[in-house]
């Protein structure tokens, strides 16, 4: 299956390469570095590049590509599936997934690398269980490890792979039992230049995170169920309970996980929080351009909308700005043309406001046309669905746990066409 | 940077050169900076006996590996500690082992004893690990070691162990594709465990080692099926797709009859299929299907019932739609899509927009998917149409591939929808994604009729567009859709016919003009103008447009010659002069045809034809259009070329296989490792959780179960009496029959063991009896003895009696050829006789345990006398036969391999050698000029008519080390005679050729001698206990470096070669060594049960270096045996072990 990963800073850089089968050699990148070299942006390197002898299959994420050869068939997606999840180790460990890190725990990295695939098959990937093999390094933890000369290394295969329920470790003691749950929706939407609603629907995610003691079973349910279309779950969850009653039960794992993800009924009008004025227009005959922003909240169920951003990719041949913002401040960078206008919380009484001109490269054609807009927002204390947790039951385990819930409301791809 | 240059020098080839070092790699230190040093300092840090040093030098190694540097040259430091105790220093050995083991084959030798050692832990984390380690080292000479790991490791009692041998089997199998036969075998025993954590590793080593045997699915795959759920989302990916192969070959179509609807429905059934896929409502849909086939009159066929099996599988693969993982969503999808009813196919859209919303990686292999299923079945993702509307921020690919979704999902009601949607992608500021949706339109408009003038009108508002690369785009669009119906639209081509005065891009020009050339009799008066404005340019242009002018002319020149003869002629003579050969020859062949001279043929009569025939419009494709061939979801599907290792999805067949294959007992049918739905199923598991938190871990009922059915299912019977000797073993077979009587089934195999012992007990007592008799009446008493047994067990099993039989004519043999050799006025090589006598008694004690158990049993008359007797008689015996043993013992090898049976082996043949034929064999007498060398003897025979002079050797081309004695020369062979002469050779132990020239008077030939293993030892003799000595001084005394020197091997006997004699017999033969006495040590552990098998032991020592060779071969029951070779030599051991494995099973 997966023969080799290559770790590739942006620049081209192998800085980490790890083998299951026998060695590839690093050579075989170059196929990469070339098509990374012709596409103009990181992310329309092509994920499948196909080399006389092996098959390359890459992901770009956090500013990093994790390129792994193949020689022979195997599912793409079982292999970029597979590459996220060392990415989402990375970051599960180490708090981020950079080179930096990478590089400063380049030994811990491989170790887990190692565990991760045995002839390039996955054997271990759920986090608890690699946990158990292999500590993540805390500031205590590396202070006592070099007094004393201990290791990060589990003695003990983690019990979890051994059981039927390979997700959750055995043995956790916490003093506070707390369960968390958040119910985090987005809003993914295309506006059009009028402010009608081309497309848009709501994307959910419950995220938890749970620290019970022993082995807690836990069933979560909603006040309104129906609401929810298309669900995926974690593999905790009993998959039959929902079909019949709706209910999520499962024994979690140990700390943070994506409990489910779901999909609203697509026909359900979907809220559209804010609204955009905007007006961007070229001049024909001079070198010049103006731009005029105005948002303003919408339906927001009496909360306020928080964290708005507006994010523009401006034309290329666009060669400098100049504009101001009644509220918040705006970045320009001149060198990948991003203009990104950050609001912060949306005034109903007195609307943010960015206007100025834009001036174009002297000669340069007036561009076909106007960039879109890109809003970020967050709205706390709701989820735009209208979706409701109603109660969570534990069984199993006799103490009480203390449980929380909390909703936020983003936007998600949230596009405004001008 | 000399310290970069000569780091550079020393890691060789395998990394780049003059790459920048990272110095701020905590693990790494400073090393780098100072040069050859670093590497003593490492190994003065490895070889120090402080765990702290070693694991900083073994972290700054394996960083250095990471990063991609050579580290090879530390392998002997590093190997050493390999049997550290610091659990992290050893798992960054192991990984440094790994990447280096291939490369230092040798050396990595050292460490193998530790993982054998590591397979045998009580412990089966250790075990696991032992092994994974083993197979992941890519050493070819431990291929055996491998295969016997695996095939212990798969009978493990701890699934986790066997989910590592499943890993290792593909591993080896890579290693060594000839294992192949061996590895299937595991691989189906493995296939029938019940255990989810096995299931998906298995059937990975099944794709990539047999996916042709097919058939090993039948019995499991109700089971997978039911465990798919609960298995690991890796293992359901590979699941799922080979199940998918595995339905296409023994169900029938579900769509069998609309699939041959469709096409006799022709464009209804085409368009009108998404109304086909929502229906939820069959029976309207049966119905409509009726009359299609009433009015279609398709033969008629058997109503379509769907195999219960494979509605198994649909619905147990539909909840996995729900995983989190895309992997195993897409290849749920694929199922779907391959093996559904068309009607139930539509589930799975829903699950492939939502991955739509992950990264943009899966987005685009998702996209690639839906692009394929899109084409067969619009229908299903027409609701989401919106959800394929493309986004600025998409990369380039991504919108292509929604483009192509967009374009197959268009049909009359929602193409307006569409077609607004194209017309915002059309202002974008990518141009390749501009050029794809104008593509996009014009396959839109040949699609849909409806349209089409709408697009077309699109199309030509773009060609005043700024941007040339769209204008050229349209161009090339509007071409193939004016072709379709180019009489309403003169207008449009005097519009382009106007742009080529301001359009530079060459394949637009070219369409210009070509749909100029083609349609000029719409546009009389401006074709020749645009003609003279191209001769003008000509000598500027591309090469495709200068061809598409001198086509246009030529076209011109038929249609209208007054106006443009001359202006075709300048065409034409530019062209003659053109510095492309192409164009002078296309100038050259038009001139030909059209300009009629005297001289032109008969073509020129029918230019116009052929120059103005009818065009066929061009069909605008989906790229992806009959990508489905190939398994969705696939490399090769998305590369749309075949893939290595891909597996064809084979078509369904045409009457379905039998269906009964699948059945299986119904006990195992019973998902019983399934996610329990309910609550209370699932406590009963937690109940058993302490299992498997256990420090022994292997107490978990899981695993005894499923040793306990093992045993029960009779693979493994036995070995659990056999290997009472460790104290780990029996301790889990206790466990085991512990468990056993919780469940029904296992009771029955404990019924059985006890059945067995039984049958032991009572065996001794016939023998007994007869023991004061002749030799002839031990068999026949014995041979009476067996229906009695029969009738005083007429209670218990039918396979109980055959296992008693068996194991009792074993029994019978071995009595029968110690008569034999009793006979022979023991003469023969002492073996069975000293063994016999303690034996007995052993079995005379446990006779009188049993009087004690089952006193149903009728006691033989006077017991109590003859044991004396027989004691004493043994004992003396004994004596006896040791001492003659030991005088025996030269000639033991030549008593048991008589000359005439030792194999010749043809040197020079009668043809080559013209007349004069050479054969030679091991002789294996001591060579005596030189004891190191191994004796040939030569047999020359002369053949021809004339006689042969002076026939000896020369120009011996040896291997460092070897060495020849010659054989003195003949000086005669007259015709017809034969002679023999002795020559030596000293192979250095090893099998290589010896070489050299056979001279007669007249010739020279080349020949070579290789040597079998078996000949390269000669006998030496030994007693049992220095056998055993011997061995275990060999296991233990070089220590754990080079303790690699045991091999075993598991084998089945041959039924002709189960009989002692024949074992020994054929041992001999394979090699040369003399048969071990065995027995000898029992007098004096009498407690220990006599082993109810015999151990045949066979020693010898190399002809060169002396070096023990040490053989046992343990028969067990039902022709079972176990084969174990110890040798220091490891190349000698591991060739031995193949070769006497040969001898015995062939």
């Amino acid at each position: 299956m997966i023969n080799s990963l290559f770790l590739i800073n942006p620049s081209g850089e192998i800085f980490l390469e790890k083998h299951w089968k026998s060695v590839v050699s690093r050579s075989v990148c170059d196929y990469f570095l070339e098509a990374k070299e012709k596409a103009l942006e990181p992310e329309d390197v092509p994920p499948v590049i196909h080399t006389p002898h092996h098959y390359l299959i890459s992901i770009y994420r956090d500013k990093l590509f994790f390129l792994s050869v193949i020689q022979t068939e195997v599912p793409p997606l079982f292999v970029i599936e597979f590459l996220h999840r060392v990415a989402e180790m990375i970051q599960d460990y180490f708090g981020e997934c950079s080179e930096t890190v990478v590089k400063d725990h380049m030994v811990m990295v491989y170790e887990l690398l190692e565990e991760m695939l045995d002839n390039g098959f996955p054997l271990a990937t759920e986090s608890n269980v690699l946990k158990e093999m292999i500590r993540p390094p805390t500031i205590l933890r590396s202070v006592v490890n070099t007094l004393t000369g201990t290791s990060n290394v589990g003695d003990t295969l983690p019990t979890g792979q051994l059981s039927t329920i390979p997700w959750r470790r055995a043995g956790v003691r916490y003093t506070n039992n707390e369960a968390y749950f958040d119910v985090v929706e987005e809003i993914d939407a295309i506006l059009d230049q009028s402010g009608t609603t081309v497309f848009a629907e709501i994307q959910g995610v419950v995220e938890a995170c749970v620290k019970l003691s022993g082995m807690p079973d836990l069933t979560l349910s909603f006040m309104n169920p129906r609401l929810l279309d298309d669900v995926s779950f974690h593999p905790c969850v009993r998959y039959k309970l929902w079909e019949s009653e709706r209910v999520l039960s499962f024994i979690p794992p140990d700390g943070n996980f994506t409990l489910m993800t779901y999909h609203v009924n697509a026909q359900n009008l979907v809220a559209i929080p804010v609204y955009v004025k905007q007006s961007i227009s070229f001049f024909e005959c001079g070198s010049d351009g103006r731009l005029d922003v105005t948002v303003g909240p919408k339906q927001t169920m009496g909360k306020t909308v928080e964290g708005v951003m507006v994010t523009v990719h401006l034309p290329k041949t666009i060669l400098s700005i100049n504009l101001t913002a009644t509220q918040g401040s705006y970045t320009y960078d001149n060198g990948t043309k991003l203009l990104v206008w950050d609001i912060g919380k949306l005034n109903p009484q007195k609307l943010p406001n960015l206007r100025g001109s834009l001036s174009l490269q002297a000669g340069a054609p007036k561009p076909e046309e106007n960039p879109s807009l890109n809003i970020d927002l967050k709205i706390q204390q709701l989820a735009i669905s209208g979706l409701k947790v109603n109660r969570l039951d534990m069984f199993g385990e006799k103490y009480k746990p203390f449980k929380g819930v909390k909703y936020i409301t983003k936007a998600g791809k949230f596009q405004v066409r001008t | 940077m000399s310290a970069s240059s000569a780091f550079n020098d020393e890691k060789g080839g395998s990394s780049n050169v003059g790459e920048p070092e990272y110095g701020h790699d905590p693990a790494s230190g400073g090393i780098f900076s100072s040069d050859y040093k670093r590497h003593d300092d490492l190994k003065e840090m490895l070889d120090s006996n402080k765990d702290s040093l070693k694991l900083e030098a073994m972290k700054r190694i394996v960083a250095m590996i990471a990063r991609g540097k050579n580290a090879s040259d530390l392998f002997p430091a590093v190997v050493k500690n390999v049997a550290c105790k610091n659990i992290e220093v050893k798992k960054l050995v192991y990984v440094y082992l790994v990447r280096y083991a291939e490369e230092q084959q040798d050396l990595a030798l050292l460490s193998i004893s530790t993982f054998q050692r590591g397979l045998k832990d009580p412990n089966q984390l250790i075990r696991a690990s032992a092994l994974r380690v083993l197979s992941s080292i890519r050493v070819t000479i431990i291929v055996p070691i491998m295969m016997l790991a695996i095939k212990e490791a798969a009978s493990d009692m701890s699934p986790y162990v066997r989910k590592t041998a499943a890993h290792a089997i593909p591993k080896l199998y890579s290693l060594d594709p000839e294992q192949k036969d061996c590895l299937i075998e595991v691989i189906e025993k493995l296939l029938a465990d019940k255990t989810t954590l096995v299931a998906g590793s298995v059937v990975m080593a099944f794709e990539e080692v047999c996916p042709e045997r097919i058939d090993l699915i039948h019995k499991n795959y109700r089971k997978l099926c039911n465990l798919l759920i609960d298995v690991e989302e890796w293992g359901q990916v590979v699941i799922i797709n080979m199940l998918t192969r595995y339905a296409r070959t023994q169900f029938l179509n579900p769509n069998m009859n609309e699939s041959l609807l469709e096409e006799g429905g022709g464009e209804k059934a085409f368009y009108g299929s998404d109304n086909d896929d929502d229906t939820d409502d069959e029976e309207d849909k049966e119905e409509k299907e009726k009359k299609k086939t009433e009015a279609t009159a398709i033969v008629k066929r058997k109503p379509y019932v769907m195999d219960p099996d494979h509605r198994l599988l649909l619905r147990n693969t539909k909840p996995l739609l729900q995983s989190r993982n895309a992997a195993v969503v897409m290849a749920v999808a694929q199922l779907y899509f391959h093996l559904a009813p068309k009607a139930e196919v539509g589930v799975i859209a829903k699950a492939l927009v939502r991955l739509m919303r992950s990264h943009s990686e899966v987005q685009y292999v998702v996209l690639q998917n839906v692009a394929t299923m899109s084409i067969k079945r619009r229908g299903m993702f027409e609701p989401y149409l919106k959800s394929f509307y493309i986004r600025s921020t998409d990369p380039t690919q991504i919108k292509v591939l929604k483009l192509e979704v967009l374009t197959n999902l268009a049909n009359e009601t929602n193409i307006s929808t569409i077609l607004r949607e194209f017309q915002t992608y059309i202002k974008s500021n990518d141009k390749d994604f501009v050029a794809a949706t104008i593509q996009a339109i014009g396959r839109c408009a040949t699609n849909i009729g409806e349209v089409r003038d709408t697009c077309l009108n699109g199309l030509v508002q773009l060609l005043s567009n700024r941007d040339e690369l769209v204008v050229a785009e349209s161009v090339v669009v509007i071409k193939k859709l004016l072709q379709m119906q180019p009489e309403q639209h003169s207008d449009i081509i005097k519009h382009m016919a106007k742009l080529t005065d301001n359009i530079q891009v060459p394949m637009a020009r070219a369409s210009i003009l070509w749909l100029i050339g083609e349609y000029c009799e719409h546009v009389p008066k401006i074709a020749p103008d645009v003609l003279r404005k191209m001769a003008k340019t000509f000598t500027n242009e591309e090469d495709i447009v200068k061809l598409q002018i001198i086509n246009l002319a030529a076209k011109l020149y038929l249609t209208n010659s007054k106006q443009t003869k001359l202006l075709t002629q300048y065409v034409l003579n530019l062209a003659k002069y053109d510095q492309n050969y192409d164009i002078r020859d296309r100038a050259r062949f038009i001139r030909q045809l059209i300009v009629p001279t005297d001289k032109s043929g008969a073509l020129s009569k029918y230019a116009k034809k052929l120059f103005l025939a009818l065009k066929p419009a061009p069909v605008l494709e989906s790229p992806f259009k009959d990508r489905d061939h190939f398994q969705l979801g696939s490399l090769s599907h998305l590369l749309n070329a075949k893939a290595g290792g891909y597996q064809v999805l084979p078509d369904w067949p045409e009457a379905a296989p039998d269906p009964s294959v699948r059945n299986v007992e119904v006990k195992e049918s019973v998902p019983e490792w399934t996610k329990c739905s309910s609550r209370e199923k699932r406590k009963e598991k937690k109940a058993d959780k302490p299992f498997y938190s256990d420090s022994e871990g292997e107490s978990g009922p899981t695993e005894s179960a499923d040793s306990a059915s093992d045993t029960a299912s009779g693979s493994e019977s036995g070995s659990g009496s056999e290997e009472s000797g460790s104290g780990s073993e029996s301790e889990e077979s206790n466990e085991e029959s512990e468990s056993a009587s919780e469940e029904d089934e296992e009771e029955e195999g404990k019924k059985k063991k006890k059945n067995v012992e039984k049958i032991k007990a009572r065996k001794p007592v016939p023998e007994s009896e007869s023991e004061p008799s002749s030799g002839e009446d031990v068999k026949k008493s014995e041979k009476k003895s067996k229906p009695r047994i029969g009738s005083s067990e007429s209670e218990s099993e039918e396979d109980d009696d055959s296992e008693s039989e068996s194991s009792e004519s074993e029994e019978e043999e071995s009595e029968e050829e110690s008569e034999e050799e009793t006979k022979k006025k023991k003469k023969t090589t002492a073996s069975k006789p000293p063994s016999k006598p303690p034996k007995k008694e052993n079995k005379k004690e446990k006779k009188e345990m049993s009087l004690l158990d089952f006193d149903d049993f009728d006691p033989a008359p006077s017991p109590s006398q003859v044991t004396p007797l027989n004691n004493f008689l043994s004992s003396s015996l004994v004596t006896d036969l040791e001492g003659l043993s030991l005088t025996d013992n030269v000639l033991s090898p030549t008593t048991i391999v008589p000359s005439g049976n030792l194999k010749t082996y043809e040197l020079l043949h009668r043809i080559t050698g013209e007349g004069l034929s050479v054969e030679y064999c091991f002789s294996r007498q001591p060579f005596s000029p030189d004891p190191h060398m191994v004796a040939v003897k030569i047999q020359f025979t002369n053949s021809a008519t004339s006689e042969a002079k002076s026939l000896h050797m020369e120009d011996a081309k040896l291997q460092s080390g070897m060495r020849i004695k010659e054989f003195p020369e003949i000086e005669v062979l007259p015709a017809g005679e034969t002679v023999s002469v002795v020559m030596g050779i000293d192979f250095c132990d090893s099998t290589q050729a010896a070489n050299f020239q056979l001279c007669t008077h007249t010739r020279k030939f080349f020949v070579s001698i290789q040597p079998p293993v078996g000949e390269l030892m000669m006998p030496i003799f030994m007693t049992e206990n220095e056998f055993k000595k011997e061995q275990e001084m060999l296991l233990q005394s070089l220590g754990q470096l080079m303790g690699m020197n045991e091999i075993t091997e598991k084998l089945t006997l041959e039924e002709k070669c189960q009989g002692e004699h024949a074992v020994v017999q054929r041992v001999t033969t394979a090699a040369n060594l003399s048969r071990v006495p065995c027995g000898s040590d029992k007098e004096c552990s009498h407690p220990v049960p006599p082993p109810p098998f015999p151990i045949h032991r066979f020693a010898g020592k190399t002809v060169t270096s002396g070096s023990l060779v040490l053989v046992s071969v343990v028969t067990k029951e039902d022709g079972a045996a176990q084969l174990t070779v110890n040798c220091e030599k490891m190349v000698i051991g591991t060739m031995l072990v193949k070769d006497i494995l040969q001898a015995l099973t062939q």
